[in-house]
């Protein structure tokens, strides 16, 4: 039979008009959505015995109490432990999403040996034996020939026993050259002993003061212990007290303040020196406190008549004369004013005459350790090791100078210079980086990751892989904070004494080791009195028998806290605080810090902002941190600047589109963001963004501002005053 | 919608926000985040496509620098009580009686199992509370270990929104059956948000329990669809008559006038037109 054409195309238009007509091709697509969307990949998280487990968290120096909730083994949500001294059942949003860190794909699961070149991401698995091994011969290497000053270590944090071993390590090993990573303590610790005599930290008592004047610090997106801050924020709103915020910008802190002062960026130490002048002309201070307990009155107040009228400052802030010096009699004649120091989450130590004039304020109105003051905290005791015994070798090594400089009669008010480490990374032959991330997080950061490049042998111990950490040779990775034990000793700001205790929350999910048993073992491997000096079996028995009496309380409670503790007098050689004396008259007189790039080629100003949706320091900020980041800030993979309409429309640049960002340090492509709230001139940048390394989540995101900022050291202190940079916006 | 007849009084859960206080930093969003499994995408700056039951908003006062004021704003689901009991505009329009009213609570809910995705409920309401799964959620290899059982991962296709963590009413209230109470003290059942705030600036209770303090912070007024008596307390969109039980506290007038300012030009007087819709 022949099929005609005629025929051919009406059985094909007669098939498929029949074909749509009937049910099938609908029931078909409706079947198979409904069997995809039965896809099993949408997890049923299984149901099991909940349970709670206190511990502290350790993602930032707050050293918040948390309340982890349980199934079975797997620990589902973190909450913040209810009647802790600090955060009382409050959280932030860093301490919420520690279980994405936890469970989360860059976690480090077990030790790694780079295989291919220096931050290429190839790593060979190797076991434990092998890690600590190779790390044991490496320095004990170093010390057979006689050179231990070149072993350098980075941590995040001297105190509590982990830190209190590294140094020990450090000490028994030979080698000057511990470093902190820097933050606003370095200078606080300076002021205070400058001052007071006192060798420990600042205690900011903003649970009981009543008009606090903070110089630009982020007191709503973390700074001191966050949640401590945030409930002093929100009892003053009850009572009616005062918070005035000194600032270039309109950051959460301002717009919650009573008073946004806006000030010209750097200029911070100038207002508190002519507030300082007005209070002294308008006799306005604690005549008592002044009479009794200060020496150097005359020579102060002689120094703000001299250089620091209120006229002068006007100029140098941008605010008028009448706003000085209004804002400064609404602080001398409130009840209990706080005058509070460092920019930011306070990671960038800043400029020592800023930190002594804001200091100099609180002293003023009497309010040094007094309630609603500024508190001497004194260092922590609890940790009492005998005393290390050293060979000759290690006896040598302690005797060379520190790489930084910090403690020489140049820079006496230095502890460390963290970000001189590249100007000194030719005589690194070995580095050893615990819980820090200085390859993101030190300014002028390119300098830093070409300087590891020289050094021939780094350790990480990051339980990440970050930027530090993939630039390592061998990563031995610790535990995270919910999988291990660990005393949190805290300084961020607090007047009480308190150590928190972290504890396993689950049982360690992969190959990793707490940091304490790696020095433990590095350390019994390299025989001889380095491995004298550490006479405990493993870390949990050295930190049992460390806190001694206190081991109990703390598994119990979670936390020890001194309540009731009283500051007691100064420490100087008078008995008096120290308001002037020759070494405060130096730094007063000084220079103002200036940032780089000043003048025609840079005309704006790139400072850094930090918020609490970031992380910044150790830790990168986790996707539901990512997820809550606002469209003005991340846009896609673009990172925008908040820059005043008026200085963008002079520039020609266009809210919302893409331009470039040049700084004498670095260039990066950034998107504009026209904002009202920052003062024409400035550009602000968060801190936080542009991480290389870590996940798809947070990595290839806006950019590092640290790529674009250097350190500007303070010629009093050494350490390091940036607070911004000169930029170019094209 | 007829409203069930009960023997004791229904509660009416409900918060305030306290605007003065709120900080903005976004506490409460990753709390609901984690409390309900929320889940995340590698890109989230569309944020239209960002699911977040409790969002955090920024609003100024729109005045040059430096006179530049802000305020956040966040925003969990209202639960729209409408001019009847009963009568949200997400409840009236739903086909699939996917998210319907508890008379009981007050508390709208979300039926995932019944949604099939018409997306109606999202057109009505008028707070962008509710969010479409465009996607099946995928969390990274190994960490849907840190999953809740107590609150079932969305699949694509069904709209979800906040539901004042009622998986926490529920176990609340077996426990207190189990122990012979019929009641719940304040404290028993709060929000994940609320219990996070580190500013303490959110308040959780029933508005219909004097003793509660969201009661007496935000003086609910009965006669009048529940509006606040308390003359620093407003809630979004007053005048379109939704009658939400999430109020709002602050201090700046610009702020209050903020939260109100739909379509009509705004006045003085606090007190906006009636909504017609009897």
């Amino acid at each position: 039979m022949k099929l005609s054409r005629r025929c051919f195309l009406s059985l094909v238009a007669g098939g498929a008009a029949g074909t749509a007509l009937s049910p099938l091709p609908w029931k078909l697509a409706d079947d198979s959505s409904i069997w995809s969307q039965n896809w099993p990949w949408t997890p049923v998280p299984p149901d099991g015995e909940g349970t709670y487990t206190l511990s502290t968290c350790t993602l930032c120096p707050g050293g918040c109490g948390i309340n982890v909730r349980k199934i079975d083994d797997r620990a589902i949500k973190i909450e913040g432990a209810k009647d802790h001294p600090l955060n009382d059942g409050g959280v932030c949003m860093l301490g919420l999403s520690g279980l994405q860190m936890l469970y989360g794909p860059t976690r480090i699961q077990t030790p790694l040996k780079r295989a291919g070149d220096r931050g290429q991401g190839q790593w060979k698995p190797i076991s434990w034996e092998q890690a600590i091994g190779e790390v044991a011969q490496k320095l004990g290497d170093l010390r057979g020939l006689g050179k231990p000053q070149s072993l350098a270590c980075i941590a995040a944090k001297d105190t509590g026993t982990v830190g209190r071993l590294l140094r020990r390590f450090m000490s028994a090993y030979g080698s000057p050259n511990f470093f902190r990573m820097p933050s606003v303590e370095d200078a606080y610790e300076a002021a205070i002993y400058i001052t007071q005599g006192a060798i420990g930290s600042a205690g900011t008592d903003v649970n009981n003061a009543d008009f606090i004047l903070s110089f630009g610090s982020a007191l709503l997106d973390g700074y001191g212990s966050p949640v401590r801050v945030f409930r002093a924020n929100s009892r003053l709103k009850e009572l009616n007290g005062t918070v005035v915020q000194v600032e270039p910008r309109l950051s959460n802190t301002a717009a919650k303040a009573d008073k946004w002062l806006a000030v010209k960026p750097g200029s911070e130490a100038d207002l508190a020196l002519a507030m300082a002048h007005v209070i002294i002309s308008n006799n306005a201070m604690n005549q008592t406190f002044i009479a009794d307990q200060v020496e150097g009155f005359e020579a102060f107040a002689r120094m703000v008549q001299e250089k620091y009228a209120p006229e002068t400052a006007a100029g140098k802030t941008g605010l008028s004369v009448d706003v000085i010096s209004e804002w400064a009699m609404k602080f001398a004649s409130a009840r209990r004013p706080l005058a509070l120091y460092g920019k930011g989450k306070g990671q960038v130590p800043g400029s020592l005459k800023e930190a002594l004039a804001v200091h100099a304020l609180n002293a003023l109105v009497g309010n040094i350790n007094a309630e609603g003051g500024v508190w001497a905290l004194p260092a922590y005791d609890y940790i009492n090791w005998p005393d290390i015994e050293t060979d000759s070798v290690a006896a040598a090594g302690l005797q060379t100078p520190r790489m930084d400089g910090a403690g020489t009669d140049k820079y006496p008010h230095a502890r460390y210079l963290t970000h001189r480490i590249a100007a000194g990374a030719e005589g690194i032959e070995a580095l050893l980086v615990a819980e820090s991330n200085p390859c993101f997080s030190l300014p002028n950061v390119q300098a830093i990751r070409t300087a590891f490049e020289k050094i021939p042998f780094v350790v990480s111990f990051s339980s990440f892989m970050d930027e530090t950490a993939m630039n390592a040779d061998l990563i031995l990775p610790n535990h995270t904070y919910l999988e291990r034990y660990e005393d949190v000793p805290v300084t961020a700001g607090v007047t009480q004494p308190t150590v928190g205790l972290c504890r396993p929350v689950v049982e360690p999910l992969y190959k990793t080791r707490h940091l304490g048993d790696s020095i433990l073992q590095i350390a019994k491997a390299m025989k001889g009195t380095v491995a004298g000096a550490f006479p405990w079996e493993d870390y949990e028995s050295c930190l049992k028998l460390t806190l001694a009496g206190h081991w109990e309380t703390l598994e119990e409670k979670g936390v020890i806290t001194a309540a009731g503790y009283a500051p007691g007098g100064f420490e100087t050689a008078s008995g008096k605080f120290m308001l002037m004396n020759d070494d405060q008259g130096a730094v007063y007189m000084a220079d103002d810090v200036a940032t780089e790039g000043n003048g025609n080629e840079y005309p704006l100003v790139l400072i850094p902002y930090d918020s609490i949706r970031l992380a910044s320091r150790y830790v990168g900020a986790a996707p539901f941190m990512i997820k809550t980041v606002s469209d003005a800030v991340i846009k896609g993979q673009d990172g925008y600047v908040e820059i005043n309409p008026e200085t963008a429309k002079t520039l020609g640049l266009a809210d919302g589109q893409l331009a470039t960002l040049t700084t004498p340090v670095g260039t990066a492509k950034v998107g504009i963001h026209y904002d009202e709230g920052i003062m024409p001139g400035v550009v602000a940048m968060p801190r936080g963004l542009g991480h290389t390394a870590y996940d798809r989540f947070l990595a290839g995101k806006g950019v590092n501002v640290n790529e674009l900022i250097g350190f500007v050291e303070d010629p009093a202190s050494g350490l390091d005053a940036a607070y911004g940079i000169g930029a170019k916006l094209a | 919608m007829k409203q069930a007849q009960t023997k004791h009084q229904p509660k009416r859960y409900g918060m305030v926000i306290d605007l003065d206080k709120c900080t903005g930093c976004g506490a409460c969003m990753v709390a609901c985040f984690s409390e309900n499994n929320v889940p995340f995408k590698e890109d989230e700056t569309d944020k239209r496509l960002s699911i977040t039951w409790m969002k955090v908003y920024k609003v100024t006062n729109g005045k040059k620098f430096p006179d530049t004021e802000v305020c956040y704003f966040p925003r969990p689901c209202q639960h729209c009580a409408g001019q009847h009991e009963g009568h949200s505009p997400c409840v009236s329009v739903c086909p699939a009686t996917a998210t319907d009213y508890g008379m009981e609570t007050g508390i709208v809910s979300q039926i995932y199992t019944r949604c099939f995705g018409c997306r109606y409920c999202m057109g009505a309401c008028p707070y962008h509370a509710r969010y479409f799964n465009w996607w099946d959620p995928v969390w990274p290899k190994g960490m849907e270990r840190y999953l809740s059982p107590n609150v079932s991962p969305r699949m694509r296709g069904i709209v979800e929104k906040c539901s004042f963590c009622y998986h926490r009413y529920q176990l609340a209230r077996n426990k207190a059956y189990t122990e012979g109470r019929r009641t719940l003290k304040e404290s028993e059942y709060q929000t994940a948000c609320t219990q996070a705030c580190p500013a303490n600036a959110i308040t959780f209770g029933d508005l219909n329990n004097p003793d509660h303090a969201v009661h007496q912070m935000a003086q609910p007024d009965l006669h009048h669809h529940y509006k606040p008596k308390n003359p620093h307390a407003f809630r979004l969109l007053e005048r379109l008559g939704t009658n939400t039980k999430i109020y709002y506290v602050s201090s700046r007038e610009w702020v209050r006038k903020a939260g109100d300012n739909y379509q009509v030009p705004l006045t003085t007087d606090s007190h906006g037109p009636e909504n017609s819709g009897h």
